[in-house]
This record gives C-alpha cells, structure tokens and sequence, in this order.
C-alpha cells in the first residue's frame, strides 16, 4: 500500500499540471492470433489474468491448473465418469494430468545427514546452516498445493544443532526462520511436526508460536502416554489458546498403523515419512444415499460397493498417470536422492459426508435418530465406515506399497465448493451433541481411518481458565482411541476451517486480497459451510482452484 | 426479606419414595438434578459434575432457582404438563423423561418453583454413569443445590468412586454453600479431596439478606477445610449494591488471606440470567466494578485470585 503522502491532493499552492491534448486520430487496433479456446474455457482464463485480488504466485498456480485441464482425464469406465461428472465421487480438483504426487513427505533427517547434491549442498553444522538448508529444500519439494505440505519433525530434526543451547537463545535464534515459513511458503496446508518427546526445542517452538501468532505452519504434536508430560500438554494446550494450533495426535496409534516414520500434514493426514500420497479421492456419501434405490441392506451390499470400486477406479487411472506416464519417480531430485520412495506412497480414499447418509438412510427407514445423537444412527454411521473400509482393503491399487498395497482410509474434511455437506465423519456444525457424547459418537472411527480423521473440538471460552481440563480431554480422547484431536475456541482470531487456519480478520479483508491463498479457501468455505457462525462474506476467487486441500 | 424456613421434603426421603418397588428399599438413595460428564468450571481440571437437588438457603440471586426446594409430592404441576409427562404413583409425582419435551410448565406451576424431574439414584448406579467418562476426568464434584444436605448418599457415592478401579484415581470435591455443619464435614472428609465455597458476604446482615441464613457457620467451614488443606476455592459472588462496599470487601479478603493465602479465590459479578423475579432487577456489575472487585481483593495479599 503506498505511503499516504505518496500522492499528495494538489493543494491551492502546487502548480497546475499541464494540459495533455489528446490525438485527434485513434490508432484502431488488431487482435493478435488467439489459442483456440472454447469460450468457457477463454472466460476462465480471463478470470485468472484480469483478477488484479490475486497475488502474482496465485495468478501462476491458477494459470498451471487451467492449463493441465486442457488435457482430458485418463480414462474411466461410463458408470465411473457419470458418478464424477454428478460430483458422487470427487477428483478434488487435483487437476486431469497428475504430475507429482498429492502430498510428499520428505526425509529431511537423511538430507541433513548427507547433503543433497542436486541443492550442492554440504551437511549443516550449526543450526543457522540448518535452517537455511531446510528452507533451501523446502523451496524445491512440490506437492498439490506448490508448497510443501510438511516441513518436518522441526523439533528432533533442529534439536542436535541446538545442543547446550538454553531455550531463550533457541528462540532467538529460530525467531528469523519461524517468520520466513509464514511469509515464504503463504499457504496454511504447509505442516509441521513436534514431539512426542518433550525438549528445550519444542518448547521453545511453542513459544514463538503464541508469539508470532501465524497461520503458517500449521502444527501437530505427537503425543504418547508416558512420554509426552501433562506439562507439555498444558503448555500446548496454551498455544491452542493463542492461535488455535496444535493439533494432537495419538503417536502409538500412528506408529501401528503406519511406523516410527509418519508424520501428520496438510489437514490431518498421516503418511509415511519418505512417501506419501500419490492422490485423495473421495467419495460423497450424503450423494451416495441419495441416488441408493432399495432397502438400507441393499446400500451395504450393492449400492455402496458399486461406487466404492468407482472411487478406487477414479484412484487407480490417477496413480497410474502419475507413476507411469508423468515421469515423476525417474526424474525428481527427491526420488534420486533417496530422500521420497516410491514403496513407502499409497493413496487417500476418502470419505465425507456421513452424516446426511445416515439421516438420509434413517428417515428412510421411517427412524427419526440423527447421526450424533441416537445409538441406532450412529451405529449405523460405524456400520457404513467399517463396510467401506472392508472394501477397499479388498481392492488392491497399483504402487501403493506404503500401506501394503492398498489404498488408506481417510475421513475428508472437507473443500471450499461443499454446500449443505458435512464433513468427513463429523457430527454437522451447529448439531453438536455434549462434548463427551461427541467424543463418543466419533471415537469409534478413528481406528479405521488410517490416513487420518479430523473432528473439530469446540470450547467454549472457560476453558481459557482451566487449560488442565483441556489436558484432560486431550489425554482421553487419546485413552479411547481418538487418532487426531483439534480444538478451536471462540475468541481467538484464528478460525480452523476444515483443517487449516486462516485469520478472522484476513477473511474480512478478503475483498481487497489475502496474501495466504488458503484464504481463498476458508472464505469459500465459509459462504458455504457457516463454519464461523458468523455473516457470510462475498467470495472473489475462483473456487475450482487446483487440489482443493484435505 | 425471605427468612431461613425447613425444607418442605426431606431430598433423601423423596429419593426412596421415587425408588423403584423393591429395588434398594433400604439402601442409600441420592436426589439428583442433574449431571454434566465434562466441566471445565467445577474445580481442577475437567470433572463430572453432579447437582443434588434441595439447598438450605434461598438466594434471589440464584441461577438454578428449581434446585432449592424438594418436591413434596403435592401434585400441582401434574395437570399442567402438556404431555402428560408426570403422574402421581403411590404418592409420589413420577417424571417420564421419555414424554418430556423440556417446556418447565411443571416449575412454573410448583408452588415452590420446584423441579420435579430430580431422579432417584443409588451411588453404584451414579458410579456407573462416571466409569466412562473416567478417561477424561480430573475428577468428580458434587454440587447443588447444595451437596451437603444429602451427605449421607454424598459419602456413600464418594467411598464406591474410591472403591472401583476405574474411578478411583478421580478426586473428589465438594462445592457447597459452607452452612454445612462440622459433623457433616467429620463424615465427608474421610472420602474427600476438597471442597470450593461460596462466600455470599462478610457482614451478617448482608449475608442474611443475601442468602436468608447467617454467615458464622459459613466461616467456621472455610476455617476448618483451610486448616485441613482441604480448601480448593473460595467463591466471593458480588452484588452492587448488597455486598461491594469497599470496606467489606476489604474485610473479607484480609479475613481470608489470613486463613488461607494460597487458596484460589474467584470473583464474580452478579448476572441476572435465570434469577427470579426477586434479584430480576438487581443491577449487574460493569466490567470496571468487576475490575476492581478484583483489585480489592488482591490489595489484601491474596495472591491466587481470578475474577471472571
């Protein structure tokens, strides 16, 4: 924004500006050669190039989606283009022509350990050096989103160059590097990792986190019963106040289905570190309800596995363009430096929308219990997740060794264009039950979404005074077999959208630009989803951006 | 000014008159209002908390006003709930919760603004009701209503929390309104963790305008738990008006910074929300008042003080 003085109004005093005459001739102009572009297609161009809100690095993410869109989709059986094209299941918008993984979790120890040839870049030797290797790397790792979706396990990555380092000085001198993750990578998918051990690292990353108050990175701890102090807890419990992160996740219940090596990034997801997720997929279960012609047994046994085998087909065309056309696994510095596997990716089939699928399935049945509310429809919502999960653990997809040669359970939690939908296996906003039933009613599917699973913890503003009965909720979600726990409390200025933060008063200013493109998102989804509860705001930006996050 | 008056019931008898027909006809049975499995707001931590209904005292300023007196079983709230969700079996006003649909006609109806829907537990059963939820907890308080007058189930429910695995790491915490009597609380501490008191007004006159009894035995128990280390928090509620004269104030904080320096003092504004039509025009405090209430309190050396 320029400086106000900038342009100063002419004042009684300042001499009159000369008089322009204007040519009397106007030059007619002559369009150049135009690209043959269907006219549909010419406005959407039009609407990336002429939208001065958007930032120069959006323009060109927007201009790389529009242009791998001009390419058709691998191809699909009708049944399986038909249930896309009516949205029951969703690409994400990830783009027709894959070419790099959704989600990549590098090996950022074994970069730190060695070098990386292709960045010519020697082992770091102090902790300055490591974070400039970091954001160097962090510069060249690609994902879905054009930024990287993880950063690391920052704490046990940055601890051995801190070592006799007090926690003061550690801030002080991760403070410049903290900054530059906001500013460098804008985008709220952006992740890091910390714990499950306590360390002066960790702490003083969560004190820069309640200081800083950025929505980048996003963060999660990894928490383990008897490792990670209640302390700890509670000093994290504390920076949720503050700007709403961490998320908590049950590191034994992670290191089971997945190995020492995982990480949780973007919105909830647990990958393999070294791996990750070729593509999400997903299959809307509200729409999947709606179209079930028959009996509520006729939806588990023949409606639901048709359009599951439709979602792992969508899936299967999408992993094989990427692995075996785009070139991707035989040329990319990370493949040839060891530093991502091709055996250690799977896929995301996710879910969304079980709520109306199971209110519309029990109004059906002339049963009036709600999902979140009423033992039978909860029982049927168990029922639904676990037969989909049957499903596609039988169903094999090609370069998913990761996980064993399957596709990965995953509750999605939502994009911006979901309209009267709910999220993932979320009891809808707004129709929350008690926190303990909540809890309840969703504990029971976090077993089987390996992949991850996100249900959104709401406290009301007491629980600012008494951070300890957070600590407590924490540590029995985790008891009961809650795999990801996040809170979001009234009154701070962030507001967790479907996984990702973006600020309050960024989403007011949204009209004028945001800097983080995530934004965009959460003011789509806020139009669509209330999930502030507050007044809607206009949307600007094109909604069909690439990859529309989860 | 409403005079300290004996509960119209008895809150254990009703219990074992709402008791099922020969189930537990002898045993300890509790009258319960209500529960609540997570709160962040009933002492350390996050804690079940359980309302037991009837209180001996009768505060204006009371938010749950339907938890003072104990149903007497005289039936006039039976023919005005519009889903005939209440009957009279054997002399006793029964509630079906599953025709209930919440409207409280029947307290409007209760000569004694009463709820009639407090239910009847034994502490096994209530001890059940917390097993679950015992991954999540601190602990368990009871309160009211006011917890003590229903000591002998109190005692009971806490020794059975103590005595099954799941629940026994819980503390156990009374909240009450200190008019307790030091035999009530010989019997309780044994089972006990801690207890947070109301404290209505320093000064009798005020106290008994507040709160219809007088404050001595409210400070003889505040005394006692201190001493026994057994007091969590006290609870200064204040009135414009009725019991903020500075003076005052300054007395009770110095009075309780010499009991109890660390105790967990939290100051709260009067808020009209649910009182009845007695305290309805009572003024609420500013936030600058409440400010300084706190600052009052805190001039006195007391250092753990939160003002909400």
């Amino acid at each position: 924004m320029p400086h106000p003085d900038a342009v100063a109004p002419p004042t009684a005093d300042a001499p009159t500006p000369p008089t322009v005459t204007p040519p009397t001739v106007t030059p007619s102009t002559v369009d150049g050669p135009e690209a043959d572009l269907r006219p549909e297609a010419r406005r959407e161009l039009d609407a990336i190039l002429l939208d001065g809100t958007l930032t120069y690095r959006q323009r060109v993410q927007r201009l790389a989606a529009f242009a791998e869109n001009l390419r058709p989709m691998p191809p699909l059986r009708a049944a399986t283009r038909e249930a896309l094209d009516a949205r029951v299941i969703c690409d994400m918008y990830e783009g027709n022509a894959p070419y790099r993984p959704r989600y990549l979790l590098p090996d950022y120890a074994a970069a730190l350990a060695n070098g990386s040839a292709y960045l010519e870049l020697p082992p770091p030797r102090d902790l300055a050096e490591a974070t400039w290797f970091l954001a160097s790397m962090y510069a060249n790792v690609p994902s879905i989103t054009g930024y990287p979706v993880y950063l690391g396990d920052l704490d046990a990555l940055l601890a051995p160059y801190a070592d006799g380092l007090s926690e003061d000085a550690i801030v002080e001198a991760l403070r410049p590097f903290w900054r530059a993750l906001d500013r460098m990578l804008p985008d709220a998918f952006v992740h890091a990792n910390l714990g499950p051990e306590d360390t002066p690292m960790l702490r003083a990353i969560l004190r820069l986190e309640r200081e800083l108050r950025q929505v980048v990175p996003n963060l999660s701890l990894k928490v383990a019963p008897g490792v990670t102090p209640d302390d700890l807890l509670r000093d994290a419990t504390e920076t949720v106040f503050a700007c709403a992160k961490p998320h908590f996740v049950n590191d034994p219940m992670m290191r089971a289905d997945h190995g020492e090596g995982y990480a949780a990034v973007s919105c909830y997801n647990s990958l393999k570190i070294g791996g990750g997720a070729h593509t999400l997929v997903r299959i809307n279960l509200k729409e999947v309800a709606l179209r079930h012609e028959g009996d509520t047994e006729a939806f588990f046994t023949t409606t639901l596995p048709h359009d599951v085998e439709a979602t792992a087909e969508l899936m299967e065309a999408r992993i094989r363009h990427l692995v075996e056309r785009s070139g991707f696994f035989e040329h990319d510095w990370l493949v040839q430096e060891g530093l991502v596997q091709l055996d250690r990716f799977s896929a995301m089939f996710g879910v969304f929308g079980l709520a109306e699928a199971v209110n519309v399935l029990m109004e059906r049945a002339g049963a009036s219990g709600r999902y979140g509310h009423d033992a039978d429809a909860n029982a049927l919502g168990h029922r639904i997740v676990r037969t989909i999960a049957g499903l596609v653990a039988d169903r094999p997809q090609p370069y998913c060794d990761g996980f064993d040669g399957r596709a990965m359970m995953h509750a999605q939690s939502g994009i911006d264009l979901d309209v009267d939908v709910t999220a993932g296996t979320r009891i809808p906003i707004g129709e929350e039950p008690d926190l303990y039933r909540h809890l309840m009613a969703v504990a029971p599917h976090h077993a089987v979404f390996a992949a991850g699973v996100s249900d959104i913890v709401h406290f009301d503003d007491t629980a600012r005074r008494n951070p300890d009965a957070v600590v407590d909720v924490i540590k029995g979600a985790m008891a009961t077999g809650m795999r990801d726990v996040t809170f979001n409390l009234d009154s701070n200025d962030f507001v967790r959208i479907t996984g990702y933060l973006v600020k309050k008063s960024d989403l007011a200013a949204i009209e004028a630009g945001a800097r983080h493109g995530s934004t965009y998102l959460g003011a789509g989804n806020e139009a669509q989803a209330h999930c502030t509860q507050r007044a809607t705001k206009r949307v600007v930006a094109a909604e069909r951006q690439a990859g529309g996050r989860g | 000014m409403t005079l300290p008056r004996p509960l119209p019931a008895d809150a254990a008898a009703r219990a074992v008159r709402l008791a099922p027909d020969g189930a537990d006809a002898g045993g300890v049975r509790g009258l319960v209002s209500g529960t609540i499995p997570f709160s962040a707001v009933d002492g350390p931590g996050n804690r079940f908390a359980v309302f037991l209904q009837g209180c001996n005292m009768d505060c204006p300023a009371c938010h749950n006003p339907h938890t003072i007196r104990v149903c007497d079983d005289c039936g006039a709230c039976v023919d005005g709930c519009p889903t005939a969700a209440l009957e009279v079996v054997g002399g006793a006003v029964r509630w079906r919760p599953d025709a209930c649909i919440g409207c409280d006609a029947c307290i409007a109806a209760c000569p004694d603004a009463s709820s009639p829907k407090a239910r009847s537990v034994t502490p096994d059963a209530l001890v059940a009701e917390v097993r679950p939820v015992a991954p999540f907890l601190s602990g368990v308080t009871v309160s009211g209503g006011e917890a003590t007058q229903q000591a002998t189930f109190v005692r009971a429910f806490f020794a059975a929390l103590a005595a099954d695995p799941t629940t026994a790491r819980l503390t156990r915490f009374v909240d009450g309104n200190g008019l307790t009597p030091p035999a009530v609380w010989d019997a309780l501490e044994p089972v006990m963790d801690g207890a947070m008191i109301d404290l209505k007004a320093f000064d009798d006159d005020a106290h008994r305008a507040l709160t219809g009894t007088p404050v001595a035995p409210v400070k003889a128990s505040i005394d006692r738990l201190a001493a026994r280390g057994l007091l969590h928090e006290v609870r200064l509620l204040i009135v414009p008006g009725r019991n903020d004269a500075p003076d005052a104030l300054h007395r009770a904080a110095t009075w309780l910074a010499g009991v109890a320096p660390d105790v967990h003092v939290r100051v709260t504004g009067f808020r009209r929300h649910g009182v009845r039509p007695g305290a309805s025009g009572w003024r609420e405090p500013t936030a600058r008042e409440i400010r300084g209430y706190g600052d009052a309190v805190r001039a006195a050396g007391l250092a753990n003080v939160t003002v909400v």
